[in-house]
């Protein structure tokens, strides 16, 4: 490849002309992801307070082991190490944790506010060197579609778990009967967000027919696609929708099982 | 009539400063035409790049109160004209005069990329068969006047100087429209990974926001080709079904 002498000085960090508060945006995403984590962090480990009467948490689901009646095998089991803090959360939210840092629109914004690389369009970079993704640890950022097929996965989890939240047990009786609460429109809503934010991920997009080159030679990819592609368009706005909402049914579930909030039975 | 202040970048080979210049404004005015109205009063030999004067030619590109910008495009009731408007040279490429640089690199990396390979013609006549459906993605890609404003504000190029390394947002989007053409043959994707330095895009969406034809660089061209890449050098799956069926991306 050719080389092109750039003479004009290299500018120094958050140098620019720019007029506009360039620096807001990257702010905002710092102050929502830094708060999102800390309180994602110390949710997971309470490992208390994530279920109230057939809601779970989502930051709990899927309870693979714990003392809730939502575990899948029992409380936590023998071989669990001593020393390692145990909560249910634990087990689970690398996953989904994982699918987001490795999103391609979070790992834009997130090298914008935490690694100012760039600080924003057109402002002076602090580093002098720059590998991008070409090298470890970043290129591991390609494993993104691994990462997208559990939040698949776990989207069928919290489906089912919208379905539980339907299933109220009378306390007197014992019975189950249907009913929608409060928390079942939260829990439902929940998974219509993460939804769109998954459905619509450009992994998805490129393995539901954005490899191919031809759709009128394959049409079953061509509705997939063009749906992934939709949701693909604000894939921004369903990240941080999805990023509140998830935070949101935690929070409500907490504060239901905590007995600071009682949840509304709508029939 | 109005008045406002430009402060337009004056000097030879990187070498130079800003200075102000005053002129009246009216109500419809852009940048160019202050810039030229700034030619006829004041500074004659103010050199500047233009030509079609509708956002089309894509010749001149400058920084626009430190945003890259088609100065034919930036109408000046978007500016704030309280203050002195910078108009300054892209910062990417290689300073001429004045508001002009030399852009001929992007010429040479255009040359290096593999070249449009078209699939046996579908009749005797020599010509092709293609749905609407299956051009209709890179059609947007058809949209780049080639302005270089994507490569200005990508900070591979502009900070970093990576040009050996790194084509840049509009030839990813060149490649996209050759790699997603429904009948090109030719296989980019390596190159794209050990020659066109695909990886050093950090997915800032920088390009897609400067782009004055809207083409989402980013999601549309860049993150797909990325993606394809993964298909073919860091997927083991992908990889198992390429060794299992010979091939992995088809038509």
């Amino acid at each position: 490849m050719s080389h092109a002498t750039v003479p004009l000085t290299r500018r120094r960090y958050g140098e620019t002309m720019r007029q506009d508060a360039w620096w807001v945006e990257p702010l905002i995403v710092f102050v929502i992801l830094t708060s999102f984590l800390v309180y994602a962090t110390w949710a997971a480990f309470q490992n208390a307070h994530y279920t109230a009467g057939p809601y779970l948490s989502p930051f709990y689901s899927p309870e693979i082991f714990g003392d809730s009646p939502h575990a899948w095998f029992g409380p936590k089991p023998g071989w669990w190490p001593a020393w390692l803090p145990f909560s249910p959360a634990l087990i689970i939210l690398p996953f989904p944790a994982l699918f987001r840092f490795t999103c391609y629109y979070y790992r834009g914004s997130y090298y914008k506010a935490f690694w100012a690389d760039p600080p924003g369009c057109s402002v002076g970079e602090p580093r002098k060197t720059y590998l991008g993704e070409r090298y470890f640890p970043l290129i591991l950022q390609n494993v993104h579609r691994y990462f997208m097929v559990t939040a698949v996965l776990f989207l069928g989890f919290l489906t089912y778990d919208v379905y539980l939240a339907t299933q109220f047990t009378d306390a007197a009786t014992g019975a189950t009967s249907f009913g929608i609460g409060l928390g079942t429109l939260v829990l439902a809503a929940n998974v219509v967000c993460l939804g769109g934010y998954t459905l619509g991920c450009h992994s998805m997009r490129h393995i539901l027919g954005g490899w191919r080159d031809q759709f009128s030679k394959n049409p079953a990819f061509r509705v997939p696609y063009n749906c992934s592609s939709c949701l693909n368009r604000s894939h921004h706005r369903w990240a941080w929708v999805s990023l509140f909402m998830v935070a949101f049914a935690d929070i409500y579930v907490r504060l239901c099982s905590m007995g600071i909030w009682t949840d509304l039975r709508l029939f | 009539m109005a008045k406002a202040t430009f402060s337009v970048w004056r000097g030879d080979n990187g070498a130079g400063a800003f200075r102000e210049y005053s002129t009246e404004v009216s109500e419809g005015m852009v940048v160019l035409d202050a810039v030229h109205q700034i030619q006829a009063e004041a500074a004659p030999d103010l050199a500047c790049r233009w030509n079609c004067k509708a956002g089309k030619c894509g010749s001149c590109s400058a920084e626009i109160d430190g945003q890259p910008r088609l100065m034919c495009m930036t109408r000046l009731n978007q500016l704030d004209l309280t203050k002195p408007v910078t108009v300054e040279p892209l910062r990417a490429f290689p300073h001429l005069r004045d508001l002009v640089t030399d852009v001929s690199w992007n010429y040479q990396v255009k040359k290096g990329i593999k070249k449009f390979a078209p699939r046996k013609p579908d009749a005797e006549d020599g010509t092709w068969r293609m749905q609407q459906e299956d051009v209709d993605r890179v059609q947007e890609f058809r949209k780049c006047i080639e302005c270089y404003l994507c490569q200005d504000v990508c900070h591979v190029l502009r900070d970093h100087h990576l040009h050996d390394q790194f084509i840049g947002p509009r030839f990813l989007v060149y490649a996209a429209n050759l790699e997603m053409n429904p009948i090109d043959t030719g296989d980019r994707l390596d190159d794209l990974r050990k020659l066109h330095g695909i990886g050093y895009c950090n997915i800032t969406k920088c390009c897609t926001k400067v782009c004055p034809e809207e083409i989402k660089i980013t999601d549309n061209a860049i993150i797909p080709l990325k993606e394809r890449v993964v298909d073919e050098a860091f997927d083991p799956l992908a990889k198992l079904i390429q060794i299992v069926t010979g091939k992995i991306p088809g038509p």
